[in-house]
C-alpha cells in the first residue's frame, strides 16, 4: 500500500539507471542521512558516538572492502587486517613526516599504499583459488604484520613499537570531540560506499562478477583475469587501508601491530558473511551485527547477574552459536532477509 | 520472563547512563577472563575484587563502600576502548581504571586526561608515564618495565660479584616479538654498552608455542644468563624447551609477567630452579588470611578455585586493590573523610600516595610489596623488585632485600621519551595542583 | 655440522606434531568436504576434558582417555545433528564459516565447563635430551619428540588399516569420492559423518595430549590449527601421507629458516615463513603435493 511504484515513470535513461529507482527508497535514504548527519551528533551520548557508531562505520568500510574482493570478485581473503594495518601505518607516517599535509590526502595516500601491497599479494590469485587462496592471504597477514613490527622507521623509532597518532586536523580545525570525529568518519564512509556502489554497477563490477562466477568463461569472452583480479585486490585494499587509517586516527588513537591481528581479519569476514556476501548493504548490516552483539551480550550477562567468568565464556558460545544459526537460517545473510522484507512490503497488505 | 526483562533492560542500558549511588566509590574494571591470557586475568581481577569485598566487610573507606563493574575486554584494544567508554560515565563516573594490557592502556592514555579519570598501570605500560608532569592522569605504579630491566641487570651483576664483573659476559634476551617484548631493549642496550656485556637478542614469533630453534641457538651461544621477556604460552614453552635442550633453568631470569603459577605449573618438573622478577614477596600474609576468613568463608570469594588464593596474580591483584584504596583514603584525608571522591581527587591521592612500612603493617601486608611513595615527578613510587625462584611447588624469594637498578639511567631515558611525547601533543609539562 | 643436524631433526620432529593436527583436518575434508576450522578448538577441548577428568575425578590417565573418547563421540553426534545436517548442500564457504562459529562455541564451552586456568598434563615420557644420541653423536634430540613421532606413525598405520581393511573404511572412502554415489548405493551418509568426526575427535585427542604435555593445556592450543594450515597446503587437503610429508617439510624448513635466515632479518620469522613457503609452493603446484588435481570445466 505504501511501497508501490505506481505512478513513478522514468522519462530519461539517467533516471532509469539511478541507484534507487523507487521514490520511497530515496526518501527513506535521505531521511536516514539527515538523521545521521544532524540528529545523531546532537542527541546521541558520547558513548554511543565514540564506542558504537564510529567503530560501526569504520568496520562497515572494511567489510565493504572485503565484500568487493570476496563477494563480488570471488577471491576469498583472510588478510584484511594486514591491509588495514598498512593503511594505518602509512597514514601515520605521511602525517608525521610531511608537516602540514591535508588529512584527507594522508588517508588517500595510506589507502594507495595498502592498494600497492594488495596488488603485490594478489598476484598469487592468478594461479590459486578457493581455500588455497585463503591460506595464501594468511601469508599476507602474518608477513605484513611482521614487517610492521620489525621496521623501526615505520613507527618513527618509537621504543615500544606502539605509537600514539596525531590529533586529526583539517584547515586548522581539530577533530577532538566525538561529534567531530563521527561526522568526519560518516562523510568519508558514505562517499566511499557511494563510490563502491557505482563501481559495482559499472563495467568494472560486472567484470568482477564474471570472474567470480566462472573465470574460465569470463576469460574466453574477453575479460582479462590478471587485470580484473588485481584491480579487485587494489580497490579492496584501498578501502581496507582507509578503514585502517580511520581505525587508528578516529577510534583507537594508537597504531600497533597487535590491533590488526588475525582475529580482526576473521571478524571482518564474519561481517561479510553474516551481512550478505556480494551486497553493499550487507556490509553495513553485518558490521552492525558484529559490533553490537558482543556489547549486547556483555550487558545482558551483567544484568542477569552472572559471574564474569561464566558470562565471558557464554558470550563466546552464544556468538559462535548465533553465527551457525544465521548460516543455517539464511545463508545469504542479513541483506537477503532485508530484501525479502522489502519484497513482502511491496505486496502488503495483500498476500500475493 | 527474567530473561526477556533482562534483554529489554540491556537494550535500554546501551544508550543510557546509570543511577548515582551516593556514598559509593565506583571503579571500572576492564577485565579479561577468556582467551589466551584469561588465566592470569581471572587471578588478577579476582584478587582486586576480593580486596574490595574485604574493605567493604570492614566498613568501607571511612564508611564509603567500594563498588565496581567488570567488562570483558578479551585483551583486545578495540574492546578495551569500548569498555572504557561504556563504564566511564556509570554510577556517577568511574574514578579509577587499570586495563592490565599495554595495548588498551595506550588506547585510552589520551582519553583519561580529558575525562579526568586516573589510570594505573601496575608494572606494565608506558614506562615514560612515570613523568607526572607530562602524564598527570597516568600512574605506572610500583615500577615500570624500564626499571625492571635495570633491576634485572643489577641482580645479574650482584650474582656475578658487581657491575665490573659483567664485562665480557653473554646475556641472551629472549623476547616476545611484539611491542611488549621490545619494551626493555633501550635500557638493556644502554647498560650493555656501559658495562661491556654482550647482549644477544633472540625473537620469538607470537604466540611462542614453538621455540626449538631459538633454544638451539641459545645452546650454541652458551650464554651466562637468559632474560626471558615473555607472556602467555611463550613462558611455559620456553621453560620446557630449555629443559629439552639441557639448558639449566637456574640461569633463566624471567620478567614478572613470566613468573607466575600459570607459567610454571604446566611446565611441571622442568620449572624447578627457574627464577623470575616480582614485586610481591611470595608467602602468606595476615591480609591474605583475612581475605580467606572474611571473604571466602562468607561465599563472596571471586576465585572459583580456592587453591589460587595467594598465587602470584591473585597477590598482584590484591596489591593493586590496596594501592587504590590507599589512594582513595589519602584523597579523603584532604578532600573530606567519608565522602565519595571524584576522579580528580583520586588522582591527587595517587600522586601523594605514601604506603610505608607502618601502613603495610597496619593492613597486614608488611613486605608484600615495596613501600610506595609517589610524587608529581615520580608516578611510579618505588622501582624496587625482588627475585623469586620456583622450588617445584611454590615461589620462594631469593633476594632478601628489594633490588633497585640504575634509576639514574632510566630517569634520563624516561624524561627524553616523555618530553618528546609532550612536544608532539603540545603539552606543557607542569605539575597539576 | 652437528648443530645443523640438531636443528633439522628438531624441525622434522616438530613437523610430525603439526602433521598430527593436520590429519584431523584431512579426515574431515575427505569425508564431508568441510574444512573444519574447529579442529584446533577440538584439540583444546579434548585435551582439557582429559585433564579435567583426571583432576576432578582423580582417575588415572588410562581411564580418562576412553572417557574422553566417549565425550568426543558425543560431540561428533551433536555437531552432525546441529551443524552439518541443516547445512547439507551449502557452498564450501558457508560450511567453513559454520565451523569457525563452531570453534568459538567449543572454546567457550571448554572453558565454561573446566575453567580457564592453565593445566599440566603428565605423560609417562620425559622431555629431556636422549642420552644415547647425546653421548655417541653429540646430537640433541628430545625423547618426547621421538616418542611423538612413533605415536604418529602408529596412528597413521591404524588409520590406513581402518580405511583399507574395514567395511567402515570402505564406506568412508566412498563418501570421500562422491556423496551422491555413496547415497545411491545405500551408505548412510549421516552416520558416516558421525564416524568421521569421531575419528577426527580421536586424532584431536592424541594431538591434544601430545601438545598439551609439551606446552601445557591452555587456550593457546587452539592456535596450533593455524600452524597446520601450511602443512595442509603443501601436502594437499585430501591426503594423509601428504599431511605427513607436508608436516616434515614445514617443520624442518621453519626451524632452519629461523636459525639461519632469522638473525639476518631480526628474528621471529617462524610466524610467516611456513605460509610464504606454502604460497610459493602453490604457485608451482596449485593443489599441493598429493592433493587431488582440480579439474575445472566451463
Amino acid at each position: 500500500m505504501l511501497y508501490r511504484e505506481a505512478g513513478q515513470f522514468k522519462t530519461s535513461y539517467v533516471s532509469d539507471g539511478q541507484i534507487l529507482p523507487i521514490r520511497q527508497d530515496r526518501i527513506a535514504l535521505l531521511t536516514l542521512i539527515a538523521v545521521a548527519l544532524l540528529a545523531v551528533p546532537l542527541l546521541a551520548s558520547p558513548y554511543l558516538l565514540s564506542a558504537i557508531l564510529i567503530p560501526f562505520l569504520i568496520f562497515s568500510l572494511a567489510a565493504l572492502g572485503l565484500n568487493i574482493l570476496t563477494g563480488y570478485a570471488g577471491q576469498l581473503s583472510l588478510g584484511t587486517a594486514a591491509f588495514m594495518a598498512v593503511g594505518a601505518y602509512a597514514s601515520f607516517n605521511f602525517v608525521a613526516r610531511i608537516p602540514g599535509i591535508p588529512l584527507l590526502l594522508a588517508f588517500i595516500l595510506g589507502g594507495l599504499s595498502a592498494a600497492i601491497v594488495g596488488i603485490a599479494f594478489g598476484l598469487p590469485s592468478l594461479r590459486i583459488r578457493g581455500f588455497y587462496l585463503a591460506a595464501a592471504t594468511l601469508a599476507t597477514q602474518f608477513f605484513v604484520i611482521w614487517c610492521l613490527t620489525k621496521i623501526p622507521y615505520l613507527t618513527n623509532y618509537s621504543a615500544s613499537g606502539v605509537v600514539t597518532v596525531q590529533t586529526m586536523q583539517m584547515f586548522g580545525y581539530q577533530f577532538a570531540t566525538p561529534q567531530a570525529k563521527y561526522l568526519l568518519v560518516l562523510v568519508i564512509v558514505s562517499l566511499m560506499a557511494l563510490l563502491a556502489k557505482n563501481m559495482i554497477r559499472s563495467n568494472v563490477g560486472r567484470s568482477w562478477m564474471a570472474i567470480r562466477d566462472m573465470d574460465m568463461a569470463a576469460e574466453v569472452i574477453g575479460f582479462r583475469p590478471l587485470r580484473t583480479k588485481l584491480l579487485a585486490f587494489a580497490v579492496s585494499s584501498f578501502y581496507c587501508g582507509v578503514a585502517g587509517a580511520l581505525y587508528a586516527f578516529a577510534y583507537l588513537g594508537t597504531v600497533e601491530p597487535e590491533a590488526y591481528s588475525l582475529d580482526l581479519s576473521f571478524r571482518i569476514l564474519f561481517m561479510v558473511i553474516i551481512g550478505g556476501v556480494g551486497s553493499i548493504l550487507g556490509s553495513f548490516l553485518g558490521a552492525a551485527f558484529i559490533v553490537l552483539l558482543p556489547i549486547f551480550l556483555n550487558m545482558l550477562a551483567h544484568s542477569l547477574g552472572l559471574a564474569t567468568n561464566y558470562a565471558s565464556n557464554l558470550e563466546l558460545m552464544v556468538f559462535g552459536g548465533l553465527i551457525i544459526f544465521f548460516l543455517i537460517v539464511e545463508p545469504h545473510g542479513l541483506a537477503r532477509l532485508w530484501q525479502i522484507g522489502k519484497e513482502k512490503l511491496r505486496l502488503w497488505p495483500f498476500p500475493h | 520472563m527474567k530473561v526477556i526483562k533482562s534483554i529489554v533492560l540491556a537494550a535500554a542500558l546501551m544508550g543510557a547512563g546509570g543511577q548515582v549511588l551516593a556514598a559509593d566509590q565506583f571503579v571500572a574494571l576492564q577485565s579479561y577472563r577468556v582467551g589466551p591470557y584469561g588465566a592470569g586475568g581471572s587471578g588478577f581481577y579476582g584478587g582486586m575484587i576480593d580486596y574490595f569485598n574485604l574493605v567493604n566487610a570492614n566498613g568501607g573507606i571511612n564508611g564509603v563502600k567500594m563498588t565496581w563493574e567488570e567488562c570483558e575486554t578479551e585483551y583486545n584494544a578495540s574492546r578495551g576502548v569500548e569498555c572504557y567508554e561504556r563504564l566511564k560515565t556509570k554510577n556517577g563516573g568511574a574514578t579509577l581504571v587499570d586495563p592490565l594490557s599495554t595495548g588498551i592502556a595506550y588506547g585510552i592514555v589520551d582519553r583519561v586526561a580529558t575525562d579526568k579519570i586516573p589510570m594505573t598501570m601496575l608494572g606494565y605500560g608506558r614506562s615514560d608515564a612515570a613523568n607526572g608532569k607530562v602524564f598527570p592522569y597516568v600512574f605506572p605504579l610500583i615500577t615500570s618495565y624500564w626499571n625492571q630491566a635495570a633491576a634485572m641487570v643489577k641482580y645479574l651483576a650482584d650474582k656475578n660479584g658487581g657491575y665490573p664483573k659483567l664485562k665480557g659476559k653473554k646475556i641472551v634476551y629472549l623476547y616476545h616479538d611484539s611491542a611488549f617484548g621490545k619494551e626493555a631493549m633501550p635500557v638493556l642496550d644502554a647498560q650493555a654498552k656501559q658495562y661491556g656485556f654482550e647482549l644477544i637478542k633472540i625473537a620469538v614469533a607470537p604466540p611462542g608455542s614453538e621455540q626449538q630453534s631459538q633454544w638451539l641457538q641459545i645452546r650454541q651461544a652458551r650464554p651466562d644468563h637468559v632474560i626471558l621477556w615473555g607472556w602467555g604460552v611463550m613462558n611455559s614453552v620456553a621453560i620446557k624447551t630449555a629443559q629439552r635442550n639441557g639448558f639449566p633453568r637456574e640461569k633463566i631470569l624471567g620478567v614478572w609477567w613470566a613468573g607466575s603459577e600459570e607459567d610454571t605449573i604446566p611446565s611441571g618438573e622442568a620449572a624447578k630452579g627457574y627464577t623470575s622478577m616480582t614485586f610481591n614477596t611470595p608467602g602468606n600474609y595476615p591480609l591474605i588470611d583475612e581475605i580467606r576468613k572474611k571473604v571466602y568463608a562468607s561465599g563472596k570469594g571471586n576465585l572459583a578455585d580456592q587453591g589460587r588464593i595467594g598465587s602470584v596474580y591473585h597477590m598482584r591483584g590484591v596489591t593493586l586493590g590496596v594501592l587504590w584504596v590507599e589512594a582513595i583514603r589519602t584523597a579523603q584525608e584532604k578532600f573530606g573523610k567519608g565522602k565519595t571522591m571524584t576522579g580528580e581527587q583520586v588522582r591527587w591521592g595517587l600522586e601523594n600516595l605514601n604506603v610505608d612500612a607502618a601502613r603495610q603493617k597496619a593492613i597486614g601486608a608488611f613486605g608484600m610489596f615495596p613501600t610506595v611513595k609517589t610524587s608529581c615527578d615520580d608516578h611510579e613510587g618505588s622501582g624496587a623488585v625482588k627475585v623469586q625462584q620456583w622450588d617445584g611447588k611454590k615461589w620462594v624469594a631469593i633476594t632478601p632485600n628489594w633490588v633497585v637498578g640504575d634509576k639514574a639511567l632510566t630517569r634520563r631515558l624516561l624524561e627524553e621519551s616523555s618530553l618528546a611525547y609532550a612536544k608532539e601533543k603540545n603539552i606543557t609539562p607542569a605539575c597539576m595542583q | 655440522m652437528s648443530f645443523f643436524i640438531e636443528v633439522l631433526l628438531g624441525g622434522l620432529l616438530s613437523g610430525v606434531m603439526y602433521a598430527l593436527v593436520a590429519i584431523g583436518f584431512v579426515l574431515i575434508y575427505k569425508a564431508s568436504g568441510v574444512f573444519n576450522f574447529a579442529q584446533g578448538a577440538m584439540v583444546f577441548f579434548a585435551a582439557l576434558t582429559c585433564v579435567g577428568i583426571i583432576d576432578k575425578f582423580g582417575v588415572s590417565l588410562w581411564i580418562a582417555i576412553p572417557l574422553t573418547i566417549l565425550v568426543m563421540i558425543a560431540l561428533a553426534f551433536a555437531i552432525e545433528r546441529v551443524v552439518l545436517r541443516p547445512l547439507v548442500n551449502q557452498p564450501e564457504i558457508t560450511l567453513f564459516m559454520a565451523t569457525i562459529g563452531l570453534a568459538f562455541f567449543i572454546e567457550g564451552l571448554a572453558q565454561l565447563v573446566w575453567g580457564s586456568q592453565v593445566r599440566k598434563l603428565d605423560l609417562p615420557i620425559e622431555d629431556v635430551p636422549n642420552e644415547y644420541l647425546m653421548e655417541h653423536f653429540n646430537i640433541l634430540v628430545s625423547q618426547f619428540d621421538m616418542t611423538a613421532a612413533i605415536v604418529c606413525a602408529l596412528l597413521v598405520i591404524a588409520l590406513g588399516l581402518l580405511f583399507t581393511r574395514t567395511r567402515v573404511g570402505r564406506a568412508l572412502r566412498a563418501v570421500a569420492d562422491d556423496h551422491q554415489a555413496a547415497l545411491a548405493v545405500g551408505i548412510p551418509l549421516q552416520r558416516i559423518w558421525v564416524v568421521v568426526w569421531s575419528v577426527a575427535g580421536l586424532v584431536a585427542l592424541v594431538a591434544g595430549m601430545l601438545w598439551g604435555a609439551r606446552n601445557g593445556v591452555q587456550f593457546a592450543l587452539t592456535f596450533i590449527a593455524l600452524k597446520a594450515l601450511p602443512v595442509l597446503i603443501l601436502g594437499g587437503f585430501t591426503s594423509i601421507p601428504g599431511a605427513i610429508v607436508g608436516g616434515l617439510i614445514i617443520g624442518a624448513s621453519e626451524k632452519l629458516a629461523e636459525v639461519y635466515i632469522g638473525p639476518m632479518v631480526g628474528g621471529g620469522i617462524e610466524g610467516w615463513f611456513p605460509y610464504v613457503l606454502a604460497l610459493l609452493f602453490l604457485l608451482v603446484r596449485p593443489e599441493g603435493l598429493f592433493g587431488e588435481k582440480i579439474i575445472r570445466r566451463i
